[in-house]
């Protein structure tokens, strides 16, 4: 197990040296980085100091040499617009994106498992064929037309719901949520459901194909043998075990809603880390561009080890045929 | 569908004596008159037998029809300033335009553009992009995959940790961060594309290719000492073509729709070029005041392009996988 660890903690390193290595080269080679990390409304003289203070005007890997040290100790330069440090900056908005993350995690789990439990249940009826079709489209729709569709029909037409923000926000342990208050949580539904449409399908095909499997376990024959009450096989015996797969592929889908919600966020103008991104790119805040794409590189990488890290624990022949090989 | 002869059209040599009301006989020859098809026919035969299938099949000739001739099929030219007509702005489905020479079946955009043309015309570019990334990404993945595969070793494992690595990341954040660091432009989502596709058609030929590679007719090649370039295109290739077309088709839908996405957030296409992606954005700001026509015919004509290529492609799968063979 340790040599495992070990192994997947160097590869992990490997890919952040060569992630760096990518970035600083994407603006240093591709641009020009005069261009790219200067704001063009300074003085002349201001920029010569810049480009000092920067090491610009030092050799190719004395510059990549400075800009891995500053990014270690945090330093990932000033936005242009707020006049903030970059990092400051992503870091405050990151608790909006992962609050809307985990709510249309859970969401995902709560509207996909019954339906999937049901339409596994009873294979043939004509309710549970609207449910897997149902489940085919939510894959095909493009999740930011859907979005706009989810504002005009509960925002604009019904005005049911607001289409933008975060509403009113609670302070628990120095972090601000929505989700206690009615207000944010009306703010909320919108997108985290929008978000979480491609998982509520994915749960939905898992939880039925399951489902279908357990049902004719020795398991499941034997608790009706016994006597138990349909309810109970369902909810216990059958929910329980199909748990399992649905959790590990929701683990692995996290990733993808972190970086999928820079397209909600910037539909419904949540201030999260990805209209940050796009706001950014907008407006040639390259800095901060620069510092989203180090975080959330790294972001992944940590992502990828834990969930290597814990499928290895779950399924021991993962690492040993690692090992092997 | 390959040249290779395919062990199911070959036939056990049939009893004699039977006479012509033996039942076994009839069989026999009906089951001869289907090995005298052609693989494409029998491919096709297969492949229409779903009629969900079928239909998506004639949508999707019908998008293509119109992406390719958009200029002479539709009934305005959205981006001749001549024709179009500023009063002529934001007018429901149906209405006719200003001088009354012009029914805007679908409405008008902000601009006065007709929004069936624009369609037309987005639909071409979306296509394009689309297509092109796809056919680029086949190229390069597929003979990354065949070379991973042919010589295995060390090479195999540098280039699967790179595949590996790759698709840990999601596809919208890898042309995210590509294009953010690239900028705007018809060949820089196209790179972006490709960089996003090439992995999954290198892992599938991988795939495919280690277990061609340890059947006969690989070793006959090898025997003969023909050069490694000949015996990976032309004897390796083309028997992994079933799976390539498969994802290759599954592959090019992901692509509209994520080149949508990224115009749609402004980090795609340049207004110049317009596609579906950059229409609906352009309709947001109205959707605010009920005039959905502009963002939602446009969204409609995604979906359909989508859900009809992922229905072909579901359906190649199933007539192409020998697991599956009936």
């Amino acid at each position: 197990m340790s040599v495992f660890i070990i192994r997947r903690l160097m590869q992990s390193l490997v890919v952040v040296f060569v992630m760096s290595l990518l970035v600083f080269f994407g603006v240093n080679v591709v641009g020009d980085p005069v261009d790219m990390l200067i704001n063009p409304e300074m003085s002349q003289a201001d920029i010569e100091a810049t480009i000092r203070a920067l090491g610009l005007d030092r050799p190719v890997h004395e510059q990549y040499w400075h800009f891995l040290t500053n990014a270690l100790a945090g330093d990932l330069g000033k936005s242009f617009i707020f006049g903030e440090p970059a990092l400051k900056l992503i870091l405050q908005r990151m608790p909006a994106t992962l609050e809307l993350a985990f709510v249309s995690l859970l969401m995902s789990v709560v509207i996909g498992l019954p339906l999937g439990v049901y339409a596994g249940l009873n294979p043939e009826s004509r309710v549970s064929r609207t449910i897997m079709a149902g489940s085919i489209l939510g894959f095909s729709l493009p999740t930011f037309w859907v979005g706009l569709m989810l504002i005009m029909i509960f925002a604009v037409v019904l005005g049911w719901l607001p289409s933008t923000g975060r509403g009113d926000t609670v302070q628990v342990l120095g972090v601000s949520v929505s989700f206690l208050t009615f207000n944010g949580l009306s703010h909320l539904l919108l997108p985290a459901f929008n978000l979480a449409l491609t998982n509520i399908s994915l749960v939905i095909r898992l939880s039925r194909a399951g489902t279908r499997e357990v049902v004719h376990q020795d398991y499941v024959k034997f608790a009706r043998a016994k006597g138990l009450s349909s309810n109970r096989i369902v909810f216990v015996h059958v929910m329980k075990n199909i748990m399992i797969p649905v959790v590990t592929v929701l683990g692995l889908e996290f990733g993808g809603l972190i970086a999928f919600s820079v397209v909600t966020e910037t539909i419904f103008a949540w201030p999260g880390m990805g209209k940050l991104l796009i706001d950014s790119v907008q407006n040639l805040d390259r800095p901060v561009i620069v510092a989203y794409l180090l975080i959330i590189v790294l972001f992944f990488i940590v992502i990828n080890l834990v969930v290597d890290l814990l499928y290895s624990l779950l399924d021991p022949r993962v690492r040993l045929q690692d090992v092997k090989a | 569908m390959t040249s290779v002869t395919d062990p199911t059209t070959a036939q056990p040599p049939k009893p004699l004596e039977s006479g012509p009301l033996d039942p076994t006989t009839r069989d026999a020859g009906a089951e001869e008159r289907a090995a005298q098809q052609t693989p494409f026919r029998r491919f096709c035969r297969d492949f229409f037998a779903s009629p969900v299938a079928s239909v998506a099949f004639v949508v999707l000739c019908c998008i293509l029809f119109i992406a390719v001739f958009a200029p002479w099929v539709s009934p305005t030219d959205p981006y001749d300033l001549a024709v179009v007509d500023v009063m002529d702005n934001r007018l429901p489905p149906g209405s006719t335009s200003f001088d009354g020479s012009v029914t805007y079946w679908l409405g008008t955009d902000g601009a006065g553009r007709d929004v069936l043309s624009a369609i037309f015309y987005g639909l071409r570019t979306s296509l394009f992009v689309g297509v092109a990334s796809g056919l680029i990404a086949l190229l390069i993945g597929s003979s990354v995959g065949l070379v991973s595969a042919y010589y295995g070793g060390r090479v195999d494992s540098l280039i699967m940790r790179i595949v590996d690595i790759q698709l840990s990341f999601p596809a919208i954040l890898v042309a995210l961060i590509l294009l953010a660091a690239l900028g705007q432009g018809v060949e820089k989502i196209i790179v972006a594309l490709v960089v996003v596709q090439w992995a999954y058609y290198a892992r599938t030929v991988r795939g495919t290719a280690l277990v061609e590679r340890r059947k006969e007719y690989v070793e006959a090649a090898t025997c003969l000492a023909l050069p490694s370039r000949r015996i990976l295109f032309r004897h390796l290739l083309p028997n992994c073509l079933p799976p390539l077309i498969v994802v290759g088709t599954v592959q090019t839908a992901s692509a509209i729709a994520l080149e949508a996405t990224l115009s749609f957030l402004g980090l795609g296409l340049p207004i110049t070029e317009p596609s579906l992606g950059l229409l609906i954005a352009n309709g947001f700001q109205y959707m605010m005041s009920l005039q959905y026509w502009i963002s939602v015919f446009p969204g409609i004509a995604l979906l359909i392009t989508i859900v009809s290529i992922n229905l072909v492609g579901d359906q190649l799968r199933d007539v192409l996988n020998p697991r599956l063979e009936r």
